[in-house]
């Protein structure tokens, strides 16, 4: 009895000590966006693969989480698809820097077995498939944009974030901007009060989610639909074309509106004049606090943000990310000079 | 008279002549007691915070009834109404009870009374293993295997048969409220087969022989002697069955459909106290919005002391009774 | 046959008509548990290799990742919480076998049993609250920390339970001797409970080394090893929960990999506790 404690209590010392050796890599931690975890998950390895010393760990939660980890401090920088609003930055206690990385789509997409087609949307159907009131796919303000196209007599199965999500804040910022019903019940959010829907966490669980129930349709960002080859919709924009999320489309998108100075901007819905706009696209934004007390860690952010604005560009096009206007990639590293 | 005293008294006894041994019992009893007080600490800690980082909504009691029965969960508009969540709560767990309390009874007193000692030994040793595999991985098989067989089979079915009921109106989405109730009931089963057996063990063999001597089939002796005298023992096993089914965390959210509706169908997604803290609470950044998830908290808490209550004092009332 | 005759068969048949039916609910029970094991393995090995167990997850969309920071995150969770509430736990559980009468004693009963119905989430709320918040970062303490006041509960009552099992003529007889407490506590008591204090302590481990959700605010996760005690760090279960709801069919693999692996060493555990119990049973209460 005697032996086998004292290996059970060198085995707990071996396990202990491993706390110790803390290493020479400096980890920064950051968390947030769903949306643009596909490429900072590539970025981070390619940047750690080929700046060794740094490692940068980050959790996919949401948006929401992300904002909120970074008021309290608990991560170096926060990851989202929603910029803050000005009382969220009132609220904040000290200055935080937005950077916009990239740009995303935020696509409505479905799981309509017996349906190969691609279906086109108006803002009336999307508006009313998500406050409820649209309830079978072969409804008639559906089939009215789909001519010859077959749709199934069946329940339409809602999926949506029951996390905080920029994602979402980027759905219901469109829902709001094309449907006044919508802006006066529900409104813009990271997380919204929904009529109707089933609730999944991340933009991988709304994903798993449509992808396992047949006749469910969510919104995610491009993505994540195409990685799991699940169908998505062309969406009617201002000018009434229907637009398939591309890579020209959003970055079309971007270049319809201007970008303030501290890179606060919605870019869904851009007015009728960009004709070929995809209509539901947003930045991404990493979020840092303008003063950081560790020196170590500051040139380490800064010099990853650098890297991200202008290294990582070029593997953005890869993962069907639209890479950064260059006047604002341009105006975000001057920013970067205001980190101290 | 002293070696007396000292298993008798609450004090360390002091020993003439032998002061090392009472300082070493006095040590003793100063660590000991300690780590009694930091138990005790703990859940008064716990307790306080709670109620201290949900200020905001308990300030008053009509605010406090509010928050209860209010149907809204809209963080947009700040405004927390926890009906939802303690609706989906206390709908799983039943439907959790209502299936695993008999089936679960039934075993133990199939473990307890038919089958021999060494068998039955070997048995409940594999139930309670099911005790022991953790919630999440219950979550995976939930909804990986169990949530694809109820939207493709089981509910479909339901719906043919009896969709006529309100309770089985709707689409099968295969997550959802009934899916939650039976992930729960398998996962709380083996905790109302164990206390079951225990107490059904319990019961002298003097009871049992009597009966059969006076003519009862096995059956009616189970049923109307050995039953009766274990039922606090099973009833302290279903209340503690009810505490780990309201407190279930990850199985439940992996399954449910995380949406709060207030719905009498069991087909229909939904929301439980536990499942909402799990998916909200690293994100709320409203300031009420936080306070209103550790609030939810707070309910939850005091329904698992409240379960846990009951699971001390009923069984014990019964037994004065039976007396 | 008389009436009577047949009214006595009618109730045997009975009887044996509901006896089938409890072994019918013994038998779901049992076939429930085989079939998550089984499911489980035959999915889980199937995972399973080395490489899976040794290497470090790799980005979203490629496939090959591993898991093996989980798994050491996980046994640093345990390790920390099992250093951190097993002393105070058989501190507490001595306290409540030697000094059982004092009114401090049906106190520390209470709020045991009061903090073993605590939810586990609860947990995470306070320990976010208390520790996270002040530190500014996810760490591997604070889901120790979390992991520790789930452990210190079931411990204390199971290690209670077996010091008071003890016959007291080994304390008599020991107290008769002129022994001190300690030295009765130290030289009898403890040798005498050791299998069964061990195995208190081993199960409420296994018990913990499942739990998920205080750890989704305590230690966070990592995609990378977590240096030192003060990093966010993977584990299994967050591992199993974040891969399983996921689109991923290569994430699927990988959790139900993971679950077999975390369901083997509960369940490896389990059985060697019974293991020890039975020993020290079969070497103790012959009378």
């Amino acid at each position: 009895m005697k032996t086998a404690w004292m290996k059970a209590a060198l085995g707990v010392a071996a396990v202990l000590l491993s706390g110790i050796t803390a290493g020479s890599t400096l980890m920064l931690n950051g968390a947030g966006s769903t949306l643009a975890y596909p490429l900072y998950s590539k970025w981070f390895a390619d940047y750690g693969r080929s700046h060794p010393g740094i490692q940068v760990n980050y959790a996919s939660v949401g948006s929401g989480a992300g904002i909120r980890q970074l008021l309290a401090r608990t991560v170096d920088f926060g990851a989202s698809d929603a910029p803050m609003s000005d009382e969220g930055l009132a609220r904040a206690g000290f200055p935080i820097l937005h950077f916009p990385t990239a740009l995303g789509a935020v696509v409505p997409f479905y799981n309509l077995p017996g349906v190969q087609a691609e279906l086109r949307f108006t803002p009336e159907a999307l508006a009313g498939i998500y406050l409820g009131k649209i309830t079978w796919w072969d409804d008639p303000v559906i089939a009215r944009a789909n001519p010859g196209v077959r749709l199934p007599h069946q329940p339409i199965v809602v999926v949506h974030r029951s996390d905080g999500s920029g994602t979402t804040y980027c759905w219901t910022d469109y829902l709001s901007k094309v449907s006044p019903e919508w802006r006066q019940r529900i409104g813009r959010g990271t997380s919204v009060n929904w009529p109707v829907g089933l609730g999944a966490k991340g933009s991988e669980g709304v994903t798993g989610l449509v992808r396992q129930t047949p006749y469910a349709i969510g919104y995610v960002e491009l993505l994540y639909a195409l990685q799991n080859r699940l169908g998505y919709g062309s969406v009617q924009n201002a000018a009434g074309q229907f637009i398939r999320a591309t890579l020209t489309a959003v970055t079309a998108a971007a270049a319809a509106v201007p970008v303030p100075a501290d890179f606060r901007v919605s870019i869904t819905q851009p007015g009728p004049r960009a004709r070929t706009a995809y209509p539901i696209s947003t930045y991404t934004w990493i979020l840092v606090p303008r003063h950081i007390e560790d020196a170590q860690r500051r040139q380490a952010i800064v010099d990853l943000l650098r890297w991200c604005l202008t290294e990582g560009q070029k593997e953005a096009a890869a993962l069907d990310y639209a890479p950064l206007p260059r006047a604002v990639a341009a105006a975000e590293l001057k920013q970067l000079e205001l980190l101290r | 008279m002293q070696i007396v005293t000292a298993t008798q008294t609450g004090k360390p006894a002091v020993r003439s002549g032998l002061s090392a041994h009472a300082l070493a019992d006095a040590t003793l009893y100063g660590l000991t007691a300690a780590a009694g007080v930091l138990t005790i600490g703990l859940v008064v800690a716990i307790a306080v915070t709670l109620w201290r980082d949900s200020a905001g909504l308990h300030r008053t009691l009509s605010q406090v009834w509010q928050f209860l029965r209010g149907t809204e969960w809209d963080p947009v508009a700040e405004h927390f109404g926890a009906l939802p969540f303690l609706y989906g709560s206390l709908l799983t767990s039943a439907l959790a009870l209502v299936l695993a309390a008999p089936a679960g009874v039934g075993a133990a007193i199939f473990l307890a009374e038919v089958v021999p000692g060494r068998l039955s030994q070997l048995l409940t040793t594999l139930t309670e293993l099911l005790a022991a595999v953790p919630s999440v991985i219950y979550g995976l098989i939930g909804l990986l295997v169990l949530v694809p067989w109820m939207r493709q089979t089981a509910q479909p079915a339901l719906s043919r048969w009896l969709g006529f009921l309100p309770l089985f109106a709707g689409p099968p989405y295969g997550v959802g409220f009934l899916t939650a109730g039976i992930l729960l009931a398998v996962m709380i089963l083996p905790f109302q087969i164990s206390a079951s057996r225990d107490a059904l063990m319990a019961v002298p063999r003097t009871l049992r022989e009597a009966a059969l001597a006076l003519g009862a089939t096995p059956w009616e002796t189970i049923a109307r002697v050995v039953l009766p005298e274990a039922r606090p023992g099973i009833l302290a096993g279903t209340l503690l069955a009810l505490g780990r089914a309201l407190g279930e965390t990850m199985a439940v959210t992996m399954v449910i459909g995380n949406a709060p509706t207030l719905s009498l169908s069991l087909f229909s997604p939904g929301y439980t106290i536990p499942a909402a803290i799990a998916n909200e609470f690293t994100e709320a950044t409203g300031p009420l919005h936080l306070q209103a998830l550790e609030a939810l908290g707070l309910v939850l808490l005091v329904m698992a002391l409240i379960t846990h209550l009951l699971g001390q004092w009923l069984p014990r009332r019964l037994r004065r009774v039976a007396r | 046959m008389s009436s009577s005759r047949l009214a006595v068969h009618g109730r045997r048949l009975f009887s044996g008509a509901m006896l089938a039916l409890t072994g019918l609910c013994a038998f779901t029970a049992v076939t429930l548990l085989m079939g998550i094991l089984g499911y489980l393995l035959v999915h889980g090995i199937a995972a399973l290799n080395w490489a899976f167990l040794t290497r470090l997850p790799v980005p979203v969309g490629e496939t090959g990742g591993g898991i093996a920071n989980a798994v050491v995150g996980s046994a640093r969770l345990v390790v920390l919480a099992v250093g951190l509430a097993a002393p105070p736990a058989l501190l507490a559980a001595v306290y409540l076998s030697e000094w059982r009468d004092t009114r401090l004693a049906s106190v520390l009963r209470a709020a045991t049993s009061m903090l073993n119905s605590v939810p586990s989430i609860v947990v995470g709320l306070f320990v976010y609250g208390t520790i996270v918040v002040r530190q500014r970062h996810f760490s591997t303490f604070a889901g120790g920390v979390a992991l520790a006041i789930l452990l210190l509960p079931m411990t204390l009552q199971a290690a209670a339970a077996a010091l008071e099992a003890l016959p007291g003529s080994l304390r008599e007889a020991a107290f008769a001797l002129g022994a001190s407490r300690l030295q009765t506590l130290s030289g009898i008591l403890l040798p005498a409970a050791g299998p069964a204090l061990l195995s208190a302590v081993l199960v409420a481990a296994a018990r913990i080394a499942g739990e998920t959700a205080p750890l989704l605010f305590t230690a966070f996760n990592n995609s990378y090893w977590s240096p030192g005690w003060n990093q966010p760090t993977a584990s299994l279960p967050v591992t199993i929960y974040t891969y399983a709801i996921s689109p991923y069919d290569d994430w699927h693999r990988q959790a139900w990999a993971a679950a077999a692996i975390l369901l083997l060493a509960v369940v490896a555990t389990s059985l060697i506790t019974r293991g020890l119990l039975h020993a020290r049973w079969r070497s103790h209460e012959r009378p």
